[in-house]
Parts: C-alpha cells; sequence; structure tokens
C-alpha cells in the first residue's frame, strides 16, 4: 500500500524532507512508526502526534492509505 | 444572523493595523451588535539564554489546520449567542512586535464575547496544527513550546 507520509515543523527537520511516499505492507500506526524509527533514528527523541486523514490517531489505528502526517506540539498563536 | 461560511484564516506574514481597524469599520453596519471582543496575538522578544528572538516563523498542515479552525467556529457558535466571529492567523515571518493571530468576536452583549473569545483562543493554542520557529538575532533557532 502506497502512503504519503508529511512531515512538519522540526519533524521535518529530523528526517530532512516535508513528504515522502512509502510502500508499506504493515498493518497499523505502530507498524509505521517503527519502520520510521528505523529509517530516521533522530525521531526516537522527538514528542509528536499522528494524524491520518487530517484526524489523530493512536498506534493502534490501521492504516487506511490516506495521508499521514506527523506533527510536533502545536505552537500556533 | 450568523456567520459560518468558510474563512481563509491564513495571512502571509503579519497581520497589519490597518487590517485590524479595516475590521472593525467593517462591522458598524451590523447594527444588532453591542459588544465585540478582540485577541491579538503579538510576537514577544523573548531572551533566551542570553539571544533574543528576532521573529517567528510559521509553517502549519494547512488543511487539517482549517478544518480544526473550521470545527472551533462552528463549537463556538453552538456554544455562544455571536453574531459573527473572524480568526486570521499568520504563515510565514512576523517579526517581534508584529501580530501574528487576530481573533475577532461579536454579540448583542458582552459578557458572551469574553466568554467566546478566551474559548476561542484556547481551542486555537490546543487544537490546531500550526508550527512557530523562533529565529533569534543571530539566525540560529528554536522551535516554539507554547505554555
Amino acid at each position: 500500500m502506497l502512503i504519503t507520509i508529511k512531515y512538519f515543523g522540526q519533524i521535518a527537520e529530523a528526517t530532512q524532507t516535508q513528504e515522502e511516499q512509502l510502500d508499506l505492507p504493515q498493518h497499523s500506526i505502530g507498524d509505521l512508526l517503527t519502520v520510521l524509527y528505523s529509517k530516521y533514528s533522530a525521531l526516537q527523541l522527538k514528542d509528536f502526534k499522528i494524524a491520518q486523514n487530517q484526524k489523530l490517531v493512536g498506534l493502534d489505528t490501521l492504516l487506511t492509505g490516506e495521508d499521514i502526517a506527523l506533527l510536533p506540539p502545536f505552537s500556533g498563536g | 444572523m450568523t456567520d459560518k461560511k468558510p474563512k481563509n484564516v491564513f495571512q502571509d506574514g503579519a497581520i497589519s493595523s490597518e487590517f485590524i481597524g479595516n475590521s472593525i469599520y467593517k462591522h458598524q453596519t451590523k447594527t444588532s451588535i453591542g459588544a465585540h471582543n478582540i485577541f491579538l496575538g503579538q510576537v514577544r522578544a523573548d531572551v533566551i539564554e542570553g539571544k533574543t528572538v528576532a521573529a517567528i516563523e510559521y509553517t502549519a498542515y494547512e488543511a487539517m489546520a482549517n478544518t480544526k479552525f473550521h470545527d472551533i467556529r462552528e463549537t463556538a457558535f453552538e456554544k455562544f449567542e455571536l453574531t459573527c466571529m473572524h480568526i486570521y492567523h499568520s504563515l510565514g515571518t512576523v517579526k517581534a512586535g508584529e501580530i501574528c493571530l487576530f481573533v475577532f468576536v461579536s454579540s448583542p452583549r458582552r459578557k458572551v464575547v469574553f466568554e467566546a473569545l478566551e474559548f476561542i483562543v484556547e481551542a486555537i493554542k490546543a487544537d490546531v496544527p500550526v508550527f512557530g520557529k523562533e529565529i533569534f538575532e543571530d539566525e540560529s533557532h528554536q522551535w516554539k513550546v507554547n505554555s
């Protein structure tokens, strides 16, 4: 399953990219995270939330193929 | 009368005092309003370990942020008797002393606008995926954290 992953703020700084597509056999957000942690070790030190199709999701949520975003702490205003 | 159509929340760079003044002026035709309340977020020149913040560079997950702004609007209209509300947030660079957030609520009566404004500003800070990068005078940076 081809999934678009978007990175923001200090997360994009850690991954050195703002967006990429990964072909993933994994089933859950947790599985995706395992892949990302091994690809970008700097991510392991970062605090972030994960959104799928613009909604925050937990580690047990299944991947649907919709866009994933890694969101560092919000600091608007 | 409510004012629920989707809004363009994000503006490039600082929000000018002319824009804010003009927004107030435009409401003179809405004569059911008896009270406005305005929140202006201003970039603070914090000093951190001897370095002074010169500007904040804002980025956002724009699609999700616009959805969240819309949800906040809908909730605010449900909770409070508002005549209208407007939210503007900067993207890109805003220098210390400039305005980066402008929230404007209006109602027939004053008590409502005090409560509504606080609710809206706190919801924006907590729920909207906007990210501030504090740029120091020496061009180094750190990531802003909301307290």
